[in-house]
């Protein structure tokens, strides 16, 4: 018991003294303070007009190598489970892939799996997957990244904590059997190298059930209505001994179970394995003795197994029987919450200096126009910014009738209330490459662009939740990137007033030696009041002038233009400017809801070229632009965050420079919205939109056919 | 002609949620006291003899191909010569 729940995957035992700065950080959102934060099952934020929402996103990387399909759908249905463990019904789900280079061979194989099975999982269980990432890069080949968020609602009073209270209550395990599926995979799978993929290691994988899941959120939900349920627990890793503890040491007492009564798939399994199953769509509950017959009519409305096997107890012991012995006689804060804590020594790596010398920015610029057009093409064609509808095509993303925007929006945004449209939004982005540069700029980046996609379409941003993978925090260097991740995280979080709520922490992601690049994955929550005055992204009218919000300045370190065009790596990533994303944010916001502007689209990788490329294709209009003066592949490819490409209706064009000049925010007027679908940049080329289409649509169904 | 059999089922220990389907829908239907697990049958048949060569051939096919060996097993077998 002890070595599963002191592994890494459980008891953050590299992790945990740096991220008490997290718990630091002041527990108030722009909305409010926090109802719920760090520590317990996923964060809980107040929306206003009595709605609170709780949001986590999770990794699932390991068991999605695997067993693509299997993996990645356990951990679809893992972090739901999470949201509905607080008292919420989940209402939506995104995922953040990261996958080999597009070509290799076992990219193929475990990327379609990937998909089908979050799609899967979520479709069956109708919740809309309203956005994501999809990414490639040569050290996720063998390690691939399954980071998955999952939002839910409730109201304030609703709000559950996992806390076992009140001697002589009843611990209640319902859901499916538990099987001799997913044994150890905490301790195995999630937190261990995985250079050896043996076949004795194989059986850590579990089968998800998305009915069985359904039936047990509406049976939860059902039971949390009619008041019978003290505490819940989701089990996820570590199954039964997780629960019992966790439960048991953020109670007021101890806990008695009787193994024996844990209704098995199979009659074979030994104590150990049956406290250590990882078998999916369990959930434990604590229920009051008067309360137990209700509780067990609704769990047989559902058809959900339900059955109690022990109870709250005086005293401070966690205590299991099997057979008649005694086989666990525990403190549970020991187990839940006395793992080892270890200040692993960090070391910044020699050779970053060197990386950090070799600038993109000295990389040769294009001459021609000619050769400039070519670029567009192929960075609109590269793996990592072409058409993503392959993937998304295979999830449902309005399924419950309350998605107002998603992919590929910047955002997902959800209508939660359905009279006074109050929305929330959520993006969740990440880059290793500007990571691996400088991981605490490279935190702050990502942070800055989900905080930005949330703002782009009218929200507030209020929250954040963090999937944070790393290498082998026994590697020096690699703790050194985590402690720099965190400190970037902090910082700009302090910075921009908005708190931590929770997240996870995946370590051991490497292959062959080889960690990956520092790649956490940042999601952003925001609020907005009106979903109806939403901005969308993708010109839509001709003759609206275009704008380029914000300053340009020479940053082609990490980008997309230095990956496609020279295959080189170097450099610094562009500088987080968190005073500018501010004042951007408020600007959009503001323009949102004055209906200022006809769209709006962030600038990220790629540049102004592919957000300028992307707002075309949308509709199938033209744009043409005249860059500022310089050097038109800074103009173009530059990825300087706190940038935005608007188009604003010519009348209202007054109204949005004061605006934003009021903010202190600079704009730019590039160019105007044609009829006539051809990207336009004066004095160096055009390319037809259709041409741009068909480069940006061939590249993952060619690889995927 | 030969015809030769693969069948693939979930390992034990695996959940099977849709023999779990079909037992639940069996006991609806008054069925009691039936376990069902749910697996799949493929019927290959070879043209020519049935060497040693070409059964070894069958079965790297089916650990490739018919079956998940991470979450499944499978059985070959001759049904007919």
């Amino acid at each position: 018991m002890y070595s599963v729940m002191w592994s890494e995957h459980c008891s953050y035992k590299s992790s945990k003294i740096h991220l008490k700065r997290f718990a630091a950080l002041d527990q108030v959102t722009p909305r409010g303070p926090l109802l719920a934060g760090i520590g317990d099952n996923a964060g809980a934020v107040d929306i206003g007009h009595g709605y609170a929402i709780t949001f986590k996103s999770e990794s699932h990387n390991h068991p999605s190598f695997v067993e693509p399909h299997q993996g990645a759908a356990t951990g679809v249905g893992g972090i739901v489970r999470d949201i509905l463990a607080m008292g919420a019904r989940p209402i939506a789900v995104m995922d953040g892939l990261r996958f080999g280079p597009l070509d290799a061979p076992d990219t193929a194989r475990v990327l379609p799996g990937v998909v089908s099975g979050v799609g899967f999982y979520g479709n069956c269980l109708g919740l809309p997957n309203i956005g994501g990432e999809l990414y490639f890069d040569q050290c996720y080949a063998g390690n691939p990244l399954v980071n998955a968020l999952s939002v839910g609602v409730m109201r304030h009073e609703d709000l559950k904590f996992a806390k076992a209270i009140g001697a002589g209550n009843k611990v209640v395990l319902y859901g499916a059997s538990t099987g001799a599926d997913g044994i150890g995979g905490a301790s195995v799978l999630a937190s261990e190298t995985f250079d050896d993929t043996k076949e004795s290691k194989r059986p850590a994988v579990q089968v998800g059930d998305p009915f069985m899941e359904k039936l047990l959120i509406e049976c939860t939900l059902e039971l949390f209505a009619a008041g019978v349920v003290i505490a819940l627990q989701d089990l996820g890793a570590a199954g039964i001994s997780c629960a019992t503890s966790e439960l048991a040491s953020a109670g007021d007492g101890g806990m008695h179970v009787t193994l024996d009564l844990v209704p098995l798939r199979d009659n074979t399994m030994t104590a150990e394995e049956i406290l250590m199953s990882e078998s999916q769509e369990r959930m434990m509950a604590i229920c009051t003795p008067e309360d137990l017959d209700r509780f067990m009519e609704i769990c047989n409305k559902w058809e959900v197994q339900a059955t109690v096997i022990g109870e709250v107890i005086k005293g401070d012991r966690l205590l299991i029987d099997w057979k008649g012995q005694r086989i666990v006689d525990v403190d549970p804060r020991s187990v839940a919450h006395d793992g080892p804590t270890y200040d692993r020594p960090a070391y910044r790596p020699d050779w970053i200096d060197a990386l950090n010398a070799d600038h993109d920015n000295n990389l040769p610029r294009a001459g021609a126009g000619g050769e400039l057009a070519d670029q567009v093409l192929a960075i609109v064609g590269s793996p990592n910014l072409c058409d993503r509808s392959w993937v998304t095509d295979q999830y449902d993303r309005f399924v419950r009738g309350n998605s107002v925007l998603a992919q590929p929006e910047d955002s997902g945004m959800l209508r939660i209330d359905e009279i006074s449209n109050l929305g929330i939004s959520l993006s969740t982005d990440a880059n290793g490459r500007y990571c691996l540069l400088n991981p605490y700029y490279g935190a702050q980046l990502a942070l800055c662009e989900a905080y930005r996609n949330v703002a782009v379409g009218g929200a507030e941003p209020v929250a954040v939740t963090d999937c944070l993978n790393l290498g082998s925090p026994e590697d020096p260097e690699v703790m050194w990137q985590f402690t720099e991740v965190i400190k970037g995280l902090v910082d700009a979080c302090a910075f921009l007033g908005i708190p931590v709520t929770g997240g996870n922490v995946s370590f051991y992601n490497q292959t062959g030696g080889m960690n990956i690049m520092p790649t956490p994955q940042i999601g952003v929550l925001g609020v907005i009041d009106d979903v109806r005055l939403r901005v969308r992204t993708g010109f839509r009218t001709p003759g609206d002038v275009v704008y380029l919000i914000g300053e340009t300045k020479q940053e082609l370190g990490g980008s997309a233009w230095a990956e496609t065009i020279h295959s080189h790596l170097g450099g610094i990533p562009p500088v987080p400017n968190l005073d500018a994303e501010k004042k951007l944010a408020a600007v959009m916001q503001q323009a949102a809801r004055q209906e200022l502007v006809s769209s709006a689209h962030d600038l990220s990788e790629g540049g102004l070229a592919i957000a300028l490329t992307e707002s075309c294709l949308r509709h199938g209009l033209g744009v043409t632009v005249r860059l500022p003066e310089g050097d038109p592949t800074v103009a173009l490819f530059s990825e300087t965050p706190a940038r935005v490409v608007a188009s604003v209706r010519f009348e209202r064009a007054e109204q949005f420079e004061a605006l934003c000049a009021e903010h202190d925010v600079p704009c730019h007027r590039l160019g105007e919205v044609n009829q006539e679908p051809e990207l336009v940049v004066e004095g160096q080329f055009k390319l037809p939109v259709e041409q741009i289409r068909s480069v940006w649509q061939a590249t993952i169904p060619a690889a995927m056919s | 002609m030969t015809l030769v059999v693969v069948d693939v089922m979930p390992k034990p220990e695996i959940l099977d949620p849709q023999g779990k389907a079909v037992t639940s829908s069996l006991h609806r239907l008054g069925y009691q006291g039936l376990e069902v697990r749910q697996g799949r049958r493929f019927e290959i048949t070879v043209n020519g003899d049935l060497t040693d060569e070409r059964m070894a051939e069958i079965r790297e096919a089916a650990e490739k191909l018919l079956c998940n060996t991470v979450i499944e097993t499978f059985d070959v077998r001759v049904e007919k010569q």
